[in-house]
């Protein structure tokens, strides 16, 4: 395991809501990140149908996309959420783990651009896609 | 028509409001697990977001999750839009509160899309939000949403959410 794979994941498990969601890093690249939220009971948002509620989902969405702007070269420090908005495609399927998928698409010297989408265990079409623009903070 | 009926004693009206909405937020796990309540005043719903340690996504300045944020928003919009139908089938008495058990719970809206606008780094205290229906339509609904802590008027987040609205089964 690379030392980038080993401090990103150690960063993950300190945030505690992050770690309280059970969210693990899969994957760390040069501005681009891979969380993966295994289905938990204490998720679901219908339990009519064992949906996990989007609010579960927006908070993967929102540590993989942060994730990726602090993997980016030229952005050296931590970062906030300025905006992020979430299209839920369709309801992920009861059981399933869930995993996201980040790539900042530009980065300036203030702000870097985020797009996101998470898949449920049949990796067909996603479940949810997402795009949010957040601050890039220096050292 | 006969005249005016004699309006409900007051516990009576409070104890079905109340027990309907107990009914709607308890079903649901997820609220459950972010621990999140309703204060009821007449029709008007106030969700509060007891903090707790597991909501920090910021260890260091100790800033709430973004996440969690997204999740009280999100939540706050759904019950909001929930109790808003469920209000008329309830006061009219097509809805029993006795009935309201895990099998014949009213169906929840779906989201469509939801923006979140995080406007200042939420503190580590209890947050409140309140939803506004903008639109209700048949098909869907469009709902804002703002969340504030110490101060009605400094918002730490607001959204936007489309939702789909559940189909009437008659």
């Amino acid at each position: 395991m690379s030392d980038k794979m080993r401090i990103a994941g150690q960063f993950i498990a300190a945030l505690p809501f992050s770690d309280a969601l059970n969210m693990s890093l899969e994957d760390i690249g040069d501005g681009s990140a891979v969380i993966s939220m295994p289905y938990d009971s204490k998720l679901v948002g219908d339990p009519r149908t064992g949906v996990v509620h989007g609010g579960a989902v927006s908070a993967l969405m929102d540590t993989c996309c942060g994730a990726a702007v602090m993997s980016h070269p030229s952005s050296p420090g931590g970062t906030a959420t300025i905006d992020l908005r979430i299209e839920y495609l369709r309801a992920a399927k009861p059981g399933q783990k869930i995993t996201t998928r980040a790539e900042c698409y530009h980065v300036t010297r203030s702000v870097a651009f985020v797009r996101a989408t998470a898949h449920d265990e049949e990796d067909t079409n996603p479940v949810a896609t997402a795009t949010g623009s957040f601050v890039v903070e220096g050292k | 028509m006969s005249g005016r009926t004699k309006p409900e004693a007051v516990q009576v009206v409070k104890k079905r409001r109340d027990g309907a909405l107990n009914a709607l937020i308890s079903g649901v796990p997820y609220i459950n697990f972010l621990g999140i309540e309703f204060d009821r005043r007449g029709d008007e719903l106030t969700a509060i977001l007891p903090f707790s340690e597991k909501l920090i996504g910021n260890p260091i300045i100790k800033a709430l999750h973004g996440g969690a944020t997204a999740s009280f928003l999100e939540v706050t919009s759904i019950i909001t839009l929930s109790w808003s139908y469920l209000w008329e089938d309830l006061e009219s008495g097509v809805l029993d509160v006795e009935k309201m058990d895990s099998e014949h719970m009213p169906r929840l809206p779906k989201t469509i899309d939801f923006t979140v606008d995080y406007l200042r780094s939420g503190l580590p205290r209890d947050a409140y939000a309140r939803a506004r229906i903008n639109r209700s339509g048949r098909r869907y609904a469009s709902v804002h949403v703002e969340a504030w802590q110490d101060n009605r008027a400094k918002l730490f987040a607001q959204a936007t959410g489309h939702f789909l609205m559940p189909q009437r089964r008659d």
